[in-house]
C-alpha cells in the first residue's frame, strides 16, 4: 500500500510555522517515513504545475499556513483543496487571520501608501507603485492582487480541521499526525487543540486570586515580573483566561502573559470581544474617571484583544467610510 | 470560525400570532403583511392575526394551535413582555407544551408607538418578527423551580408608615423585625402637635401605635439600627442588621430619667436632634418622653467619661439598675426573611439652599418642622410661638413651596405642605393672635376635608397672597417696617408687587428623598425615579412593590405624601408581604446561569461580578459554580466569561446570536 500523500503550503504569514514542522526533530523522520511529502514549497522545489498535475483529493491530507489575503494565496488554496482529501488551517492566520489580520484596521490603499511613499523608511524616488498588471515591450505583465479585507482559511474555502497557535505546539501537531494516520479524528471543524481555557493548566493558577480585582495594568517592560505568581494579578494583562491550553503554558514559563495565540474555546464567537469583557469586568473600581485611568493603561486594545483574530471577529475589520468597507 | 450547532429536538413547528391591540400596532404596522411575512419564514407552520390575542380568545387560538398538533412553539407580536409574557407562556403551558416554547415580539413599544412611517414600522415589526421565530427555534424546554418562603417580615424605618405596616403583619401572626436608625420609632409624625385636616392631637393617636409596636409579642425592635448587609432573593432573604451601642443596657432601662438628672453637665448644653436644635439636651438623654423603646442614650461625641475618661460617672451611680455600660459594642445581627418592606421615608428641604429667604441669616427665619416643635406642647418651648428673643410674634408669613415647584430645586410638588402650611397658620393664630399671612402659587387642598379646611382658614380671618415669595430681607423704606421682615412678593391677584412686615418668617419647605436614599437602595437593589425617590413596579397598577420582588415600600420614601396616605400604602405594603408569606412558595424563573463544569478553567473572573453573591469557587477541584437559587438571571458574569463555560438558560449565545440573525437576514 503507498503511503499517504501529504502537502504544505504558506500565504500570509511569517515562516514560524514552517518551523514549526521543522521543530519536530528527528520525529520528522518518521513522518516522511510514513508519508509522501509532495509539495512544500519552503523545503522542496515543487511547483504549482506539479500541484496541478495530481488528481482530486490525491493529497490525503495538506497543512495551510497563512491569512489569505491576495488572489494568488486563494488561488493555490482553492486548488489545494480540490486536490486534498483532508485540509488542515496551521497556525494563527490560517485559523483566525493572526497578526496579518491587523491589516484589517487599514485598507489596500493606505497600507501601499504607507509602504511605498509615507513611511519614514521608506526612500523611493522614482515613485514605483505595484500594479496589478503592466505592459512591457515583451507583453503584458500581471502580478497578484492585494486584498482590501485579510481573511481566514475557513472564510475562502472548507476547512476541515485547525491546528492553532503561534506556532501551533510541536505536541498538538503530534497528535495531530497520529489521530490523521490513525484515522482517529474528531468531528469535522474541530480545533485540535483541548478546549478548555488556558488557566485550567497554569502552573501559576494557585496563586490566582478568587477574586480578582485590576486596579493597575501594565506592560511586561515597565516591572520585574515575579516567577511565581499569577500574571493577571500582577497587573499584566493576561489572556490565558480566554485562551485555549495547549501550547503547554510556553508563554507563562516564559515569564511572560498568555497574548491569545490558541485562539478561543469553542464556546466563543469572538475571542476579542470575549477576553475584552472579561478583562474590563476585573477593574476593581466604580467611579466611571478611575475606571477610564485603569484602562487607559491598555495601550492599543484592538491589537491586544485581536492580536491574532480580527479577521475572524463578528466584525471581520474597521468599517471607516474612507476606507471602503469590505 | 465555526457557528455554534443548532439544537433542536425535530423540527420545530412554530405558531406566530400577530396582535393589533386594538388600533395601538394596527395603525401604524401592516399586520396583514406581517402575517404574510411570518408564513415565509423558516419553521413556521401557523401565522394568524387578532384583534387582541392576550384576550381569552386570543389565547384560545394559540392553545387550540397546540392541540391540533399544528405548532409546538409559540411567537406572539405584540406588546412588552413585562405586559404580557407571563400571560401567553401560561397560554402556551395550557395548550399542552412547555411554557418556555415561547417568545415575544414587542411590536407596540418597540415600534408602532414610537415608529412615524409606516412602512418602516411594519419593515421594523418584520425583523422582530422573524428574530423571534429563530430563536423560539433554539429554545429548550425549562421548569421553575418552588422555594419555601421565610414567613417573617423586615420593615426598615419606624416612622408611621413602617409602625402601621407592622403592626398590621404582627397582628396577622406574623414575626416582624422593625429596624429603625434612629434611637426612638415615631419619625416626622412624632415631632407634630396637630395633624391636618382634623387637628386631632399627632401624638394622642401615634404613641398608642408606638407602645402597641413595643409590647406587641410578634415584633421585635430595633431602634438606633441600621440594616448593613441584603443576599438572598424574594422569600428568603439574609439581612445583616447593626445595632449601634446606646450605652445603656435596653433590657435593664426602664427610663426613669434619674440618670440624666444625675449626670454631671447640671444644665444642658447640646444640641437636642429631636427639636431640631431649638433645645438642649445632656450627653445622656431620651429623646422625648414618649420615645420608644423609652430607654436612655450616651452621645459619646458629647459625654465626658468618652471624650476624657475621667468623669465621675454620676450617671452609673444613679443607675439602681445597673443598665449603663461604656463598654457596649456594636453588635451585628443575622436575620432571615421572606419579605422586605422599606419605610425610609424623607428628608425636609435645606432651606438654606434659597438664600434670598434669609433661612440661618435671619434668625427668625423658620422652616416649617421647626414651628412643628414650637407648637407642640411637649416641645422646646411648651407649645408657645416665640420669637428667637422670646418675645411673642405680632404677624407672620408663611412662604408656601420652599423647594418645592421650583426649577431651580425641585420640579415636583410636595403635595402636603399647603395642608400643613394652613394647619400651621391656624395653630400660630391661635396661639399668638398673630396677623398670618399666606404667600401661595395654588391651594392644593384635594383630600377629604382639606378644602373645606382651607374655607375654614379664609372665615378665620387668615390672610392670603397668591404669589412667589422674592426675597425675604431687614432693609427697610418706612417706618412701620423698622425692626422687622420684610417679605417682598407679587400679588398676582391684584397685580402688585407688595412688601409685608412681619415679625416672623416660616419656610413650609418640601421634602426630598432621605439623606441615605441611595445607599438604601443601592443595598436593596431597587431603583429610583429622577428626583431619587424609590420606583414603584407600576405607577398605577403596583404602586408599592418595586422590581425587586419580596420588597415594598411604604410611606414618603417613594415619593411625598401626608398621614393618611402614608398609612394606607403601608397597610398595601403589609397585604402584599402576607401574600407572599401565606402563599408559602415563590417560583424561581429559570432563566439562571449555569457552569458548564466540563469548560470551566477555575479562572475566577465570574466569582466576584455577582451582585447577587450567588457564584462561589471550589479550590479542590478548580471550578466555580451557580447558585440557581441566588441567581437573578441578570447574564452579568455570562458576558464575562472568557471561555464560554458560562450559559444563560433562555439566554444562551445559539439563542441570542439565532435572534441577531433573524433580525438581520430576513427583511
Amino acid at each position: 500500500m503507498s503511503k499517504p500523500k501529504v502537502g504544505f503550503y504558506w500565504c500570509a504569514a511569517c515562516g514560524g510555522c514552517e518551523e514549526a514542522v521543522v521543530d519536530l526533530h528527528e520525529e520528522i523522520l518518521n513522518v516522511v517515513a510514513a508519508v509522501d511529502i509532495l509539495f512544500w514549497p519552503v523545503a522542496l522545489d515543487f511547483k504549482r504545475e506539479d500541484v496541478e498535475k495530481l488528481h482530486e483529493r490525491e493529497l490525503a491530507v495538506s497543512f495551510i499556513n497563512g491569512a489569505i489575503r491576495s488572489s494568488e494565496q486563494f488561488e493555490m488554496v482553492e486548488l489545494l483543496r480540490k486536490k486534498s482529501g483532508l485540509l488542515i488551517a496551521f497556525g494563527s492566520c490560517s485559523h483566525l487571520g493572526g497578526i496579518p489580520g491587523l491589516a484589517n484596521l487599514f485598507n489596500r490603499e493606505s497600507i501601499l501608501a504607507n509602504s511605498y511613499k509615507e513611511a519614514f523608511s521608506v526612500e523611493n524616488p522614482q515613485g514605483f507603485y505595484p500594479q496589478e498588471s503592466i505592459q512591457v515591450p515583451e507583453g503584458k505583465v500581471t502580478l497578484p492582487a492585494l486584498w482590501n479585507t485579510v481573511k481566514t482559511l475557513d472564510q475562502v474555502i472548507d476547512v476541515d480541521y485547525y491546528l492553532p497557535g503561534c506556532p501551533p505546539p510541536v505536541e498538538l501537531i503530534k497528535e495531530a499526525l497520529g489521530a490523521i494516520l490513525a484515522g482517529k479524528l474528531p468531528e469535522k471543524g474541530a480545533v485540535l487543540a483541548p478546549d478548555k481555557a488556558l488557566c485550567e493548566v497554569c502552573p501559576r493558577k494557585e496563586s490566582k486570586p478568587e477574586k480578582p480585582q485590576l486596579r493597575e495594568f501594565k506592560r511586561p517592560h515597565e516591572i520585574v515580573i515575579d516567577t511565581e505568581k499569577c500574571l493577571l494579578a500582577q497587573g499584566l494583562l493576561c489572556l490565558g483566561s480566554a485562551t485555549r491550553s495547549g501550547c503547554g503554558s510556553a508563554c507563562v514559563n516564559g515569564n511572560m502573559p498568555c497574548t491569545g495565540c490558541m485562539g478561543p474555546t469553542s464556546r466563543v464567537l469572538d475571542y476579542g470581544a470575549k477576553a475584552l469583557s472579561a478583562i474590563a469586568s476585573l477593574v476593581g473600581s466604580n467611579d466611571e474617571k478611575e475606571i477610564a485611568a485603569i484602562l487607559s493603561k491598555i495601550a492599543d486594545p484592538t491589537g491586544t484583544f485581536y492580536r491574532y483574530s480580527l479577521p475572524a471577529s463578528l466584525l471581520h475589520r474597521a468599517y471607516k467610510p474612507e476606507q471602503g468597507g469590505k | 470560525m465555526s457557528t455554534p450547532e443548532n439544537k433542536t429536538n425535530g423540527t420545530p413547528r412554530i405558531g406566530v400570532y400577530v396582535c393589533h391591540c386594538g388600533i395601538n400596532i394596527a395603525a401604524k404596522v401592516n399586520v396583514a403583511e406581517c402575517v404574510e411575512f411570518a408564513r415565509s419564514l423558516p419553521y413556521v407552520t401557523v401565522a394568524r392575526e387578532y384583534k387582541f390575542i392576550c384576550s381569552d380568545p386570543g389565547q384560545e387560538l394559540i392553545q387550540q394551535d397546540i392541540r391540533d398538533g399544528k405548532i409546538d412553539r409559540v411567537v406572539v407580536a405584540s406588546c412588552s413582555p413585562l405586559m404580557h409574557e407571563a400571560t401567553f407562556r401560561k397560554a402556551t403551558l395550557a395548550g399542552g407544551q412547555n411554557p418556555f416554547f415561547f417568545q415575544m415580539a414587542n411590536i407596540r413599544e418597540h415600534v408602532s408607538w414610537v415608529t412615524f412611517d409606516k412602512e418602516m414600522a411594519t419593515l421594523k415589526a418584520k425583523a422582530l418578527i422573524a428574530g423571534a421565530v429563530m430563536r423560539v427555534a433554539r429554545h429548550k424546554p425549562l421548569e421553575k423551580t418552588r422555594v419555601p418562603v421565610n414567613p417573617d417580615v423586615l420593615i426598615v424605618g419606624g416612622g408611621i408608615a413602617g409602625i402601621h405596616a407592622a403592626l398590621t403583619i404582627a397582628d396577622s401572626g406574623k414575626k416582624v423585625y422593625l429596624v429603625e436608625k434612629e434611637p426612638t420609632i415615631g419619625g416626622h409624625m412624632a415631632k407634630f402637635d396637630k395633624t391636618f385636616p382634623t387637628l386631632d392631637c399627632a401624638a394622642c393617636i401615634l404613641t398608642p401605635k408606638m407602645s402597641a409596636v413595643r409590647s406587641h409579642p410578634n415584633i421585635i425592635l430595633w431602634s438606633y439600627s441600621e440594616v448593613s448587609q441584603v443576599d438572598g432573593y424574594v422569600g428568603n432573604f439574609k439581612v445583616k442588621v447593626r445595632r449601634k451601642p446606646r450605652y445603656v443596657d435596653e433590657e435593664l432601662c426602664v427610663g426613669c430619667y434619674e440618670c440624666i438628672e444625675k449626670c454631671i453637665f447640671k444644665k444642658a448644653k447640646f444640641e437636642d436632634e429631636f427639636n431640631i436644635g431649638l433645645s438642649q439636651r445632656k450627653p445622656i438623654y431620651i429623646p422625648f418622653p414618649q420615645a420608644t423603646p423609652l430607654v436612655a442614650l450616651i452621645d459619646p461625641e458629647t459625654c465626658t467619661e468618652f471624650r476624657t475618661g475621667k468623669c465621675k460617672k454620676t450617671c452609673v451611680d444613679a443607675c439602681e439598675r445597673k443598665a449603663i455600660d461604656f463598654q457596649q459594642k456594636e453588635e451585628i445581627k443575622e436575620i432571615d426573611v421572606g419579605a422586605i418592606i422599606l419605610a425610609t421615608g424623607f428628608k425636609i428641604f435645606d432651606a438654606t439652599r434659597i438664600p434670598r429667604y434669609g433661612y440661618g441669616k435671619y434668625p427668625n427665619v423658620f422652616t416649617s418642622l421647626e414651628i412643628e416643635r414650637l407648637v407642640n406642647a411637649s416641645g422646646p418651648t411648651g407649645g408657645e410661638v416665640r420669637l428667637k428673643d422670646g418675645g411673642k410674634p405680632n404677624s407672620v408669613g408663611i412662604i408656601h413651596c420652599v423647594g418645592s415647584r421650583d426649577i431651580n430645586t425641585n420640579r415636583y410638588c410636595s403635595r402636603l405642605c399647603c395642608m400643613a402650611s394652613l394647619k400651621l397658620a391656624h395653630l400660630i393664630k391661635e396661639r399668638t393672635g398673630a396677623e398670618v399671612y399666606n404667600f401661595y402659587i395654588d391651594i392644593r387642598a384635594a383630600g377629604k376635608g382639606y378644602e373645606e379646611f382651607y374655607d375654614k382658614l379664609l372665615k378665620e380671618g387668615v390672610h392670603f397672597i397668591r404669589g412667589r415669595v422674592a426675597e425675604v430681607s431687614d432693609w427697610t423704606m418706612t417706618a412701620d417696617e423698622e425692626g422687622k421682615l420684610v417679605i417682598r412678593a407679587e400679588d398676582t391677584l391684584i397685580g402688585v408687587v407688595r412688601r409685608i412686615p412681619v415679625d416672623m418668617v416660616v419656610l413650609a419647605v418640601g421634602l426630598e428623598p432621605s439623606a441615605d436614599a441611595d445607599n438604601i437602595r443601592r443595598m436593596f437593589n431597587i431603583s429610583c425615579s429622577y428626583e431619587g425617590w424609590f420606583l414603584e413596579r407600576h405607577p398605577k397598577l403596583a404602586p408599592v412593590s418595586t422590581f425587586t420582588d419580596g420588597i415594598s415600600l411604604a410611606g414618603a420614601c417613594q415619593g411625598p405624601k401626608d398621614i393618611p396616605d402614608s398609612v394606607a400604602q403601608a397597610g398595601a405594603a403589609a397585604a402584599e408581604a402576607l401574600a407572599l408569606i401565606d402563599k408559602g412558595f415563590v417560583e424561581l424563573e429559570p432563566n439562571t446561569a449555569f457552569v458548564q463544569d466540563e469548560f470551566c478553567s477555575g479562572c475566577c473572573t465570574c466569582v466576584a461580578l455577582c451582585p447577587y453573591s450567588a457564584i462561589s469557587f471550589s479550590a479542590d477541584n478548580n471550578r466555580a459554580s451557580v447558585n440557581g437559587a441566588l441567581c437573578k438571571g441578570c447574564g452579568t458574569c455570562v458576558a464575562a466569561c472568557p471561555s464560554g463555560a458560562l450559559q444563560q438558560n433562555l439566554f444562551t449565545d445559539e439563542q441570542i446570536f439565532e435572534e441577531i440573525r433573524g433580525v438581520m437576514n430576513y427583511v
